[in-house]
């Protein structure tokens, strides 16, 4: 394997650990808030002890997302050196702003939510939490901007002087932050964060309550836990509606692989597994059109007419418009004859759009893991469904006090926490093994986007990293269970 | 605003924000005391719950230059950590260890023992200010890369920024003049946790090591700090024509401080805060130390990166291609996105504003023993 699989490996490895601890910051952010606010609002000691036990769960937590989040940012640049540079100037402005605008917000105020409770007021601290959850938020939208960025880059202009994709006006940051593509993302993460947060407290809760103690903690927790997983599934469903339209619109190729669509056309059947199909199902999710066209992958590689009319040429077409292009830049960036240069820019423009398909060796490349992304789709949508059921018997439960007696229940909820996870680590499959080959969507595919390094350089960070990582993780998950197991400090006449 | 000023407002902010990771690494110095054999465990703690109140300032910095440094001059990005790829990896395996240490060292269920997680701060506080200090360091002696945008359009070799040698980065251990910036910073900063330690930490046992630290340091930390300057002042300069072109020039960092009196001044004033805080540290009752040597830090390394940029400087140099070389002009991003990152950097006051006023609320009362046995909220 050579130098671009493994910077993949190690990207992606990187990439899915990080995602292991970020959805749970997110949700748990907001059930701790929840209950710190009832805690100050009704001045109920209560809940300042749920809120505490659910926050120092909390921080052992959120320690690995930042050591994650670190070695993320600076891959970039160690092993996505032509990357940097080419989209350097779109891509990073987000990431910076991201560490203005959010990483202090959560680092300081995690310092005085973790330390603060004898330090500063109750509104103070309460304030402080609120703001670790919302610095949280705000990183995921930067963060997601800059991602969504990639799948659909807008708002850009090729400039052959500095070889680089280059912000087109000041106006167009707008287009950026505003990307439709990066606001579904950011909804579908951010609430999909939520579901995780609040699979874990139910869960959680559940033990307790299976074991019978801290029984009164665990009801009252167990309510929060599913009221702030249900709005995020809620949320969750309406956000995926959007990015599957989006997909359709940017990333047909990315559809037709979730999908297995391998010939397209009106009003296309949704595949729910293998063998069963739901008539014009797909269009209609896709298209918002019961009898919109949906291009396959065979379509996709042969060229389409798509539903606005713009006849779209085949991938060896684009191809070889992109090698015109590519030639047409080494002729501008060499020559030092002005006529010589200006042909070469005339013949750059009318073919940049297509400059990273001339990259690719063979059609085919524009196709990516059929098989990864198809499955991931269905177990993303089948897991998510399931947590949404089971957080749903939960409220039911606590309504109709059934607790106490629906033990398969709590049995339930308690498996749903990996599945939470399950589900997240498929639905980043679908997004980036979905986008294959591009690195940036249509403009820069994998293998340029490299640094020069040897496989072996890569090989040996991939496996140190991984080794650290998994360390780390099963650390965290060691200490997490002896925090659960010791319980929250309530009074006695709650255990 | 012309394309040049915005260039130089981002080098300005670059230099502030390494200035002020520089300053922050007092956390990394104070750690170096995880180890010291005088204090009990009980000290130790109060030592590690006082940084760990502030470790992610410092943590959060790094993050920040490195996207600030993505965001305004992304060739530096791309050539830097792409290339000098062993040095970026080491530093950054050590804050990994660093940003679990604090959580995970005093958990039974932690595996490795607490010994294993203060090692680790420990190794984050020698090695993060001496790798930061080396790399800094070779803005002056240079690198060995070239930078050829036509690669692009070669698909067997499409890499714009390539390194030179297979040591990818770790080549720089063997300058000597980056190595001497690399332990000066060891020693500032170790100064710097001590001055904090001072100001943060009630305990006299803990105060009298953190006075001996510093009293340790004064010697070493002039004799690297001034030896690195004088060699700077008196080396060849990595200098840029009107045109763009970069050719040797003897004494260039002489000349840019001559050039830029307001740079000397600020170096002059630094130097100066930061001996102040080390005498008031050593020599006197005074706990305020750290007020001055962080400001002081501040200005030195603002200085420092602005004679590497400023008066026509290449500041990335490439020893192999002088023409690689990466000045302000020709690494940083578009017009527009500097304008939209300037507009963003008008929120940096709000933050520092907010930043400030939480930490004087969390330390109006200094760290002693009771509160480290008592609290349940600690590390």
């Amino acid at each position: 394997m050579d130098v671009v699989i493994w910077s993949r490996i190690q990207f992606a490895m990187t990439a899915a650990y990080h995602w292991l601890f970020v959805p749970l910051t997110l949700g748990l952010a907001l059930a701790m808030a929840v209950m710190e606010t009832l805690y100050v609002v009704k001045k109920d000691p209560f809940w300042k002890k749920a809120a505490q036990f659910w926050i120092k769960l909390f921080a052992i937590n959120f320690a690995v997302g930042i050591a994650t989040g670190i070695i993320l940012e600076f891959e970039f640049g160690t092993n996505w050196s032509n990357y940097s540079w080419m989209v350097g100037d779109m891509f990073g402005a987000p990431l910076a702003i991201e560490g203005i605008l959010a990483f202090f917000m959560e680092a300081t105020f995690f310092a005085v939510m973790f330390f603060g409770w004898n330090k500063v007021s109750p509104k103070f601290h309460l304030a402080s939490t609120w703001l670790t959850g919302i610095g949280a938020t705000i990183s995921a939208y930067w963060i997601l901007v800059a991602n969504g960025w990639m799948q659909n880059p807008v708002g850009t202009t090729f400039n052959p002087d500095t070889v680089r994709s280059e912000m087109a006006s000041a106006a167009a940051f707008w287009e950026v932050i505003s990307n439709p593509v990066a606001v579904s993302k950011f909804c579908h993460a951010v609430t999909s964060g939520w579901v995780t947060g609040g699979i874990f407290v139910v869960g959680v809760s559940a033990w307790y309550l299976l074991k019978n103690r801290h029984v009164e903690f665990a009801r009252r927790s167990l309510l929060i836990g599913a009221i702030v997983g249900l709005v995020g599934s809620g949320t969750v469903m309406l956000s995926g509606d959007s990015s599957g339209v989006h997909a359709a619109e940017f990333q047909p190729m990315k559809l037709a692989a979730a999908e297995g669509l391998v010939d397209g056309g009106n009003g296309a059947a949704f595949t729910i597994v293998p063998g069963i199909k739901v008539p014009h199902m797909l269009s209609l999710l896709a298209t918002h059109d019961w009898n919109g066209f949906v291009p396959g992958i065979n379509d996709i590689l042969k060229g389409y007419t798509d539903n606005n009319g713009n006849v779209v040429p085949s991938v060896a077409e684009k191809m070889a418009m992109g090698r015109r292009a590519l030639d047409a830049l080494a002729v501008y960036r060499e020559t030092e004859d002005p006529m010589v240069k200006a042909m070469a820019e005339a013949v750059l423009d009318d073919n940049v759009q297509y400059m990273g398909y001339g990259h690719l060796s063979a059609p085919e490349d524009v196709v990516p893991p059929v098989g990864v992304v198809f499955w991931s789709f269905r177990f993303m949508i089948g897991l998510g469904m399931l947590i949404a059921l089971v957080l749903l018997l939960a409220l039911i439960a606590v309504w109709k006090d059934k607790l106490g007696s629906w033990k398969w229940l709590l049995w339930a909820s308690i498996i749903c926490i990996p599945l939470a996870y399950i589900c997240g680590q498929c639905g980043w499959m679908v997004a980036e093994v979905g986008r294959q080959p591009w690195t940036i969507q249509g403009l820069l595919p994998v293998n340029v986007a490299i640094s020069s390094l040897s496989t072996g350089a890569v090989k040996t960070t991939f496996f140190v990293f991984l080794a650290v990582f998994a360390l780390f993780l099963v650390i965290e998950i060691r200490i997490m269970l002896g925090a659960i197991r010791k319980g929250p400090e309530v009074e006695p006449k709650d255990a | 605003m012309s394309y040049e000023f915005l260039q130089n407002y981002w080098w300005c902010l670059i230099a502030l924000l390494g200035g002020l990771l520089v300053a922050l690494m007092f956390v990394q110095g104070a750690n170096l005391h995880l180890g010291n054999r005088v204090l009990s465990d009980i000290q130790k703690r109060m030592i590690l719950n006082s940084t760990g109140r502030k470790w992610e300032l410092t943590f959060t910095t790094l993050v920040t230059f490195g996207g600030a440094f993505f965001a305004s001059f992304p060739l530096f990005y791309s050539t830097s950590f792409g290339g000098a790829y062993w040095v970026w990896v080491l530093l950054l395996i050590t804050f990994v260890f660093q940003a679990v240490a604090y959580e995970f060292q005093n958990k039974k269920e932690n595996l490795l023992g607490v010994k294993s997680f203060r090692v680790a701060l420990m190794c984050n506080g020698f090695l993060a200010p001496f790798l930061v200090g080396t790399a800094v360091g070779t803005f002056f002696t240079g690198s060995d890369f070239t930078v050829n945008k036509v690669a692009i359009t070669d698909p067997s070799a499409p890499v714009i920024s390539t390194w030179g040698n297979a040591w990818h980065g770790l080549e720089a251990l063997g300058q000597y003049h980056a190595v001497l910036l690399g332990c000066t910073l060891v020693l500032l900063t170790a100064i710097l946790g001590a001055l904090y330690v001072l100001n943060n930490v009630s305990d006299d046992d803990i105060n009298a090591q953190m006075r001996r630290t510093i009293k340790l340091s004064i010697i070493p930390f002039l004799v690297f700090f001034l030896g690195w300057t004088v060699i700077l002042l008196c080396r060849d300069g990595y200098a840029v024509s009107a045109d763009g072109t970069v050719f040797m020039e003897h004494y260039k960092y002489l000349h840019n401080l001559l050039a830029m009196p307001a740079v000397l001044v600020m170096l002059l004033a630094g130097v100066v805060l930061v001996l102040y805080s080390i005498w008031i540290g050593a020599f006197t009752k005074s706990r305020k130390g750290i007020w001055f040597a962080m400001p002081g830090t501040v200005l030195v390394v603002m200085a420092v990166f602005f004679l590497a940029g400023f008066n026509n400087t290449a500041y990335y140099p490439s020893c192999t291609d002088l023409q690689s070389s990466l000045t302000i002009r020709n690494s940083s991003s578009s017009y527009f996105t500097l304008q939209v990152m300037s507009c963003v950097s008008l929120l940096i006051p709000f933050v520092v504003a907010y930043i400030a006023y939480a930490w004087h609320q969390m330390d109006r009362k200094k760290i002693t023993a009771e509160e480290i046995t008592a609290e349940e909220h600690k590390y």
